[in-house]
């Protein structure tokens, strides 16, 4: 029988032929990325449990990029970044991206695209459970805690059990009214957030096809709200032409057997999706955004590793050309490099940023930001009695601040078109 | 490993994700330094809504004022517990207030393997449905030699699921014990 992507990139790392679901290998780990969040407890179970033998398994293979809560004045957040910052000059780390100085990357899962450390065949843990966004670039990608990072730290290896497979094909051409977030918040509303607990979700059909590698990583990206471990996507020419922008020429390319074993598979026809809403308090609380229309809102927002990439901007400024928003709308741009985009980037004659400001919207410094509520002097945090419509990833009790909040999760375009009318608001409507 | 543990449980529902176990405004404490390590257990399950607070009746503290110990020791979860980020803080918080187990029917991936490879706690897998059995309050004993749980309260016995392939890792204590014994490092 035949193998999966998944299957074949985890039989090369863990230097087996054959692998079957369910049973546990050990893994050659090929990049380990961690933050300020779970990079310092990482490092101090390192250091107590390897003690005097510890030592980083290989430098190059260790990123870490400071991005949750680093524009804060919370004085234990702060202390957080200076315990990475100490630990890459203690260890001559050459991938530590310093947050206030040119080498800030901003989101580390974008910053892992943007950085060229995604490469194809490749196996990629994080301390952060979005680590399966890398997915998207044909290679095996997941999230695991501190004491798994810190066992990679000092061994480059972990323990891992072979994922199931499951199939998502999305056959047609994407309408523009529609953005890759509609399609993976419809499969969440079909397979529930455990409908993938301990599998791999594969992506495929003419409409990934024709995506662009950041829409691509908003399907992968999300893989872990349906308690996927990983997503994955095969390498095409799009991938290649992204992969050779940035000067990664060499890698391997795996593609699923026709005979490969799914546990299960789902076929949709694009063409008949509507955009698409999870209603509090879960990602799979899914409805039509037709359904919630003219819920009062009370902030919108934009960003985030799921919702902030430059392609998240270019729906939404299409949207919000002209118009005026009616509540707080804060654009928090994943990275540096997307804040950059937005400055030079136009649609009809104007930058994005300009389109954004003249809307009245609130453009943030590049972060994390209150996708995860974090620090409470953090920007477009949630407060008690909000209701808000953004573009990330989870909407669980608190997630985005305050429990007494509500929180809609959408696709940009409908993000933009609810910030202009100040209820939930079809993008059908500015298309 | 101890045999067995015997405590009161703390009933929850389905898809209690991470950030109803420890919210992410809390984790920037130092899990090394022995006070700052409190707060994890002072503020564990503070973000669960109120009403969802130690099933069936609801709005029971698990931490009560200042403290930062529970009085109950075992988690009574339903599917999906720990689903959401991947913070090892959650079954660290957890552990700080001083649970020993947690019986849910099924779990997020990354919550399973932290409380395995942590040695924080035992997650087990529940057969039936506990939460709409055991209440909140109820004193249980919970049999790692024979993968069962008991109601002292009621007096009813219930199977558990063998931890199967992880079992070795949760004897040993954590990864790194299990790696150690093991000479794998």
């Amino acid at each position: 029988m035949g193998l999966t992507i998944t299957e074949k990139i985890l039989a090369k790392a863990s230097g087996k032929k054959g692998l079957i679901p369910g049973e546990s290998i050990w893994v050659n780990v090929d990049i380990l990325m961690t933050h300020d969040v779970c990079g310092p407890p990482t490092i101090a179970i390192w250091k107590k449990e390897f003690a005097d033998k510890a030592k980083v398994w290989d430098k190059d293979k260790l990123v870490i990029f400071p991005d949750h809560y680093i524009f804060t004045s919370n004085v234990h957040a702060n202390r957080n970044v200076d315990l990475l910052r100490q630990f890459a000059k203690e260890q001559n780390l050459p991938n530590y991206y310093d947050v206030g100085t040119e080498r800030y990357k901003g989101v580390c899962h974008i910053a892992l695209a943007e950085e060229g450390y995604n490469v194809p065949g490749t196996v990629l843990f994080g301390t952060d459970s979005h680590t399966c966004t890398s997915g998207a670039f044909g290679m095996f990608s997941t999230g695991v805690g501190n004491t798994d990072a810190a066992y990679i730290l000092g061994t480059g290896t972990i323990w891992e059990k072979v994922p199931e497979s499951m199939k998502f094909t999305f056959n047609g051409k994407m309408p523009e009214y529609l953005t890759a977030k509609d399609l993976i918040l419809h499969i969440l509303g079909d397979i529930t957030t455990d409908g993938a607990t301990y599998r791999a979700m594969e992506f495929d059909g003419e409409a990934i096809s024709r995506m662009n590698m950041y829409e691509r990583m908003t399907l992968t990206n999300m893989a872990i709200e349906a308690g996927g471990m990983n997503g994955v996507i095969a390498v095409d020419d799009v991938t290649r032409e992204y992969l050779r922008d940035i000067g990664v020429t060499e890698y391997d390319e795996f593609t699923s057997d026709t005979d490969a074993n799914y546990i299960s598979s789902y076929s949709y026809d694009v063409t008949k999706m509507e955009p698409t809403v999870a209603k509090p308090h879960s990602p799979d609380n899914r409805d039509t955004v037709r359904n919630v229309e003219r819920t009062k809102l009370t902030k919108c927002y934009i960003g985030s590793c799921t919702g902030g990439k430059i392609t998240d901007f270019q729906f939404a400024a299409k949207i919000l050309y002209g118009n005026k928003v009616q509540v707080p709308t804060f654009i928090v741009p994943a990275s540096p490099s997307v804040a950059k985009q937005l400055e030079k980037e136009t649609f009809s004659g104007r930058t994005l940023k300009e389109i954004f400001v003249n809307a009245g919207c609130i453009v943030a410094e590049s972060s994390c930001a209150a996708c995860l509520g974090g620090p409470s002097d953090t920007v477009g945090r949630s407060s008690d009695g909000d209701v808000v419509i953004s573009t990330t990833n989870r909407n669980f009790p608190g997630r985005m601040g305050s429990k007494q909040s509500e929180v809609y999760l959408a696709s940009p375009l409908t993000v933009a078109a609810s910030a202009i009318t100040g209820v939930i608001t079809d993008p059908r409507k500015f298309i | 490993m101890v045999d067995k543990i015997i405590g009161k449980a703390y009933v929850l529902g389905d898809n209690i994700d991470t950030d109803q176990i420890i919210p992410a405004e809390h984790l920037v404490y130092s899990t090394s330094d022995p006070e700052e390590l409190k707060k994890y257990g002072h503020f564990a399950l503070s973000s669960v809504p109120q009403d969802k607070a130690g099933l069936p009746q609801g709005n029971t503290p698990f931490i009560i004022g200042d403290n930062h110990l529970s009085e109950y020791s075992v988690i009574i979860g339903g599917s999906n517990f720990g689903c959401g980020s991947s913070r090892e803080h959650a079954p660290l918080a957890l552990q700080v207030a001083g649970v020993k187990v947690v019986i849910a029917e099924s779990y997020a991936r990354i919550f399973f393997r932290n409380s395995v490879d942590g040695g924080f706690l035992v997650p087990f897998d529940s057969i039936d449905k506990l939460n709409l059995v055991i209440k909140t309050g109820d004193t249980v004993e919970v049999d790692l030699t024979t993968n069962s749980i008991t109601n002292k309260t009621t007096g009813v016995e219930y199977k558990l699921k063998p931890l199967g392939s992880v079992y070795d890792i949760v004897k040993s204590g954590g990864l790194f014990n299990y790696a150690r014994e093991n000479k794998l490092i």
